[in-house]
């Protein structure tokens, strides 16, 4: 930035930025641009932001509206500008001339329009000055030669005064202006302008010129709302994008488990792409939960349906979203594709992130806008959004509704701007369709490769492990019956196992009889021996005793016979 | 209207003059005005008011005066304004509608 150029701050949201502090200090600025498109409102935002926000006092030159009509015009954008005129802080200097009542005879200047000018900067003290539009002039004086002379010396009074000025103009047949008034203004020239493409209108801002100064050359839109003037430099300057290390969750946990590391990474740009009823805005409103619930801010952009809706069709899988936007955590934003130009949108969408500055923001889904406008367009639109959240560390969702099944080939243009790409599957197999989830893609995190089954419940969605079958990974019913065809099975071979064992213990229980029986028979044979042995001895010792008492009945013959 | 005001002559014009100091447009515009009111309008038939603006600036606002030097006729309505230093006679008579045949 040249030494030379001081800034000052207009309070234009995003025009700042784009102009890297504001316009030229002490120096005239010439906005230009065709009737309607802003220049007075410019203008206006630039007196009453300076004289509210940066304790400059300013004066409102108006050729055209009446001070009570531009007080009133400004009254519902929130400025105070009837206040700030109370307080002595903005000076409203109304001139009129009526051509008709007027007659021109000989020579002549204006230096009464300079000594009302000087009474009114010097009534509130003046830093800042809006003539509006000094091209009015011209209809109200013939004399050219004379009022180009006293416009050029305006210019030097505004210079030597150190005035920052806003000149307006009307937009002029190839030329900036009606009456050249670019001339006189060399330091900055901003042009809007007001375009109707396909019966959409969008208002665009371009930096024609800054002298000494770096700034944005493109063409940005800009909005007038609700709460005033909004520019958006919606092209990154850079491409310095910080990188973040964090991870973010899908609030699946399976889902953030299919990726090594748990989720996906903070800052990146995820794209979720399915037909019809594929689970794409329930995934979405998943993450958005997930983000609210670690005590984030999120920003939903929903293009079908309205924010109400969405928080009432989620409670139907048990997420509560409502909670998060009665608390401001979360922001949801619902606008038809075709209600603003892409530029417009984006200019929006950007304005609302930078306000609200969440950490996850959804857009939903990026398809419609294809109908909105075309194809290269659609994709310049949504590179400048991954741009601008990847420039501020934010997790970017996109849904995509693909309109034939796992589409690969439809989303390619998009496939490059994405980190991360999950595809949603919607398969028919066996007369019913079951919803599956892929993730095609993750840069720089290694992840599943599976294609998983997921189901939503009133508790929420959950992925279901992969089955592998005969014929590939099943779902559904299919997976159903192959699961009960195994417990079956299992069953069976239950039931196999107790028969076989049963069977055994019969055996064995008959085993263990026959040698019950066995062993009795012993027992028996035993008990017979026994006896017998008995019978025996009993016979031995009878025998034994009977021969000796016949011994003895022998000696005694014997001994009487020997002893004699 | 303004044609009988001016055969009976009970209406006098009105003028105001703007000035701002003594630059030589105003020098001029005045001595100019004096000169046309004298020549072709009676005694007592004319009234000139010469404001310096450079004296009571605010007069500028208040009366709406953008160029210098401004001459109105506040009377006979409607107010008509002529700017410059008045040096076509011809043309200011024309624009203060005094009728130069009598």
């Amino acid at each position: 930035m040249a030494a030379g150029v001081q800034k000052v701050p207009t309070g234009i949201e995003g025009f700042d930025d784009l102009t890297l502090g504001g316009l030229p200090r002490g120096r005239p600025t010439l906005v230009c641009g065709s009737a309607g498109c802003g220049k007075t409102l410019f203008a206006s935002t630039f007196l009453a932001k300076g004289a509210r926000d940066h304790g400059e006092n300013g004066v409102f030159v108006s050729f055209e509206e009446r001070p009570d009509d531009i007080v009133d015009n400004v009254a519902s954008l929130g400025f105070g500008f009837d206040e700030l005129i109370a307080d002595g802080r903005i000076f409203i200097e109304h001139i009129t001339i009526n051509p008709a009542e007027l007659a021109e005879v000989g020579d002549y200047d204006l230096e009464a329009l300079f000594m009302r000018l000087e009474l009114a900067v010097e009534a509130v003290g003046a830093k800042r000055i809006v003539l509006d539009t000094i091209e009015s002039l011209f209809s109200a004086f013939t004399n050219v030669a004379v009022l180009r002379a006293e416009i050029r010396r305006l210019f030097d009074w505004l210079k030597e005064r150190g005035l920052t000025a806003v000149i307006t103009g009307e937009r002029g047949e190839g030329a900036l202006t009606r009456q050249g008034l670019e001339e006189y203004v060399s330091d900055c020239v901003v042009l809007l302008d007001h375009r109707v493409e396909n019966q959409v209108s969008t208002r665009r801002l371009r930096i024609v010129k800054y002298r000494g100064t770096a700034h944005g050359t493109n063409e940005y839109p800009f909005l007038i709302a609700a709460d005033g003037f909004s520019v958006l430099p919606v092209s990154a300057l850079g491409l310095g994008h910080m990188v973040h290390e964090g991870r973010i969750s899908s609030g699946i946990p399976d889902l953030d488990d299919m990726l090594t590391g748990g989720g996906f990474h903070r800052g990146s740009s995820i794209l979720l792409s399915g037909v019809a009823g594929s689970g794409k805005s329930s995934i979405a409103a998943s993450f958005l939960a997930a983000a609210c619930a670690a005590g984030e801010r999120a920003l939903y952009f929903s293009f079908e349906e309205s924010g109400a809706q969405t928080v009432r069709n989620m409670r139907s899988i048990g997420l509560d979203l409502g909670r998060y936007v009665e608390n401001g955590q979360l922001s949801m934003h619902a606008s038809r594709p075709t209600f603003y130009s892409l530029e417009m949108h984006l200019a929006i969408m950007l304005r609302d992130v930078a306000r609200m500055q969440p950490s996850l923001v959804v857009l939903d889904p990026i398809s419609a806008f294809l109908d909105a406008g075309d194809h290269r367009d659609v994709q310049a639109m949504l590179l400048r959004v991954i741009d601008y959240l990847k420039s501020h560390g934010i997790t970017g969702l996109f849904t995509h509704l693909s309109h034939e099944h796992g589409s690969v080939q439809t989303d390619a243009g998009l496939s490059s701007l994405m980190d991360a790409w999950v595809l949603l599957l919607n398969r028919e197999a066996n007369g019913e369709f079951n919803r599956e989830l892929y993730l095609l893609k993750a840069r720089g995190i290694s992840h599943s490769n599976q294609v998983r089954e997921f189901v939503m419940t009133d508790h929420g969605i959950s992925l279901i492990r992969p089955y592998l079958g005969e014929q590939g990974a099943l779902t559904g019913s299919a997976r159903r019956a192959e699961e009960a065809r195994l417990r079956r099975e299992q069953a069976q071979r239950r039931l196999d196992a107790e028969v076989v064992e049963q069977r055994l213990e019969q055996r064995r229980r008959r085993t263990l009889a026959q040698i019950d029986a066995l062993r009795a028979e012993l027992e028996a044979e035993e008990l017979e021996f026994r006896s017998v042995a008995e019978g025996r001895r009993r016979f031995d010792a009878q025998a034994q005793s009977d021969r000796l008492a016949m011994a003895k009945s022998r000696r005694a013959q014997a001994a009487d016979v020997g002893d004699e | 209207m303004s044609e009988t005001n001016e055969m009976n002559g009970a209406a006098p014009l009105r003028l105001t003059l703007y000035v701002a100091g003594q630059t030589p447009k105003s020098v001029a515009a005045i001595r100019n005005l004096e000169r046309i009111c004298g020549e072709h309008l009676g005694p007592g038939r004319y009234l000139i008011d010469v404001i310096d603006l450079r004296q009571s600036p605010h007069l500028a606002r208040e009366h709406n005066i953008v160029a210098i030097p401004t001459l109105v006729r506040q009377l006979p309505v409607p107010i008509q304004k002529i700017i410059g230093d008045l040096s076509d006679t011809q043309k200011v008579l024309v624009s203060l509608q005094i009728d130069t045949s009598r």
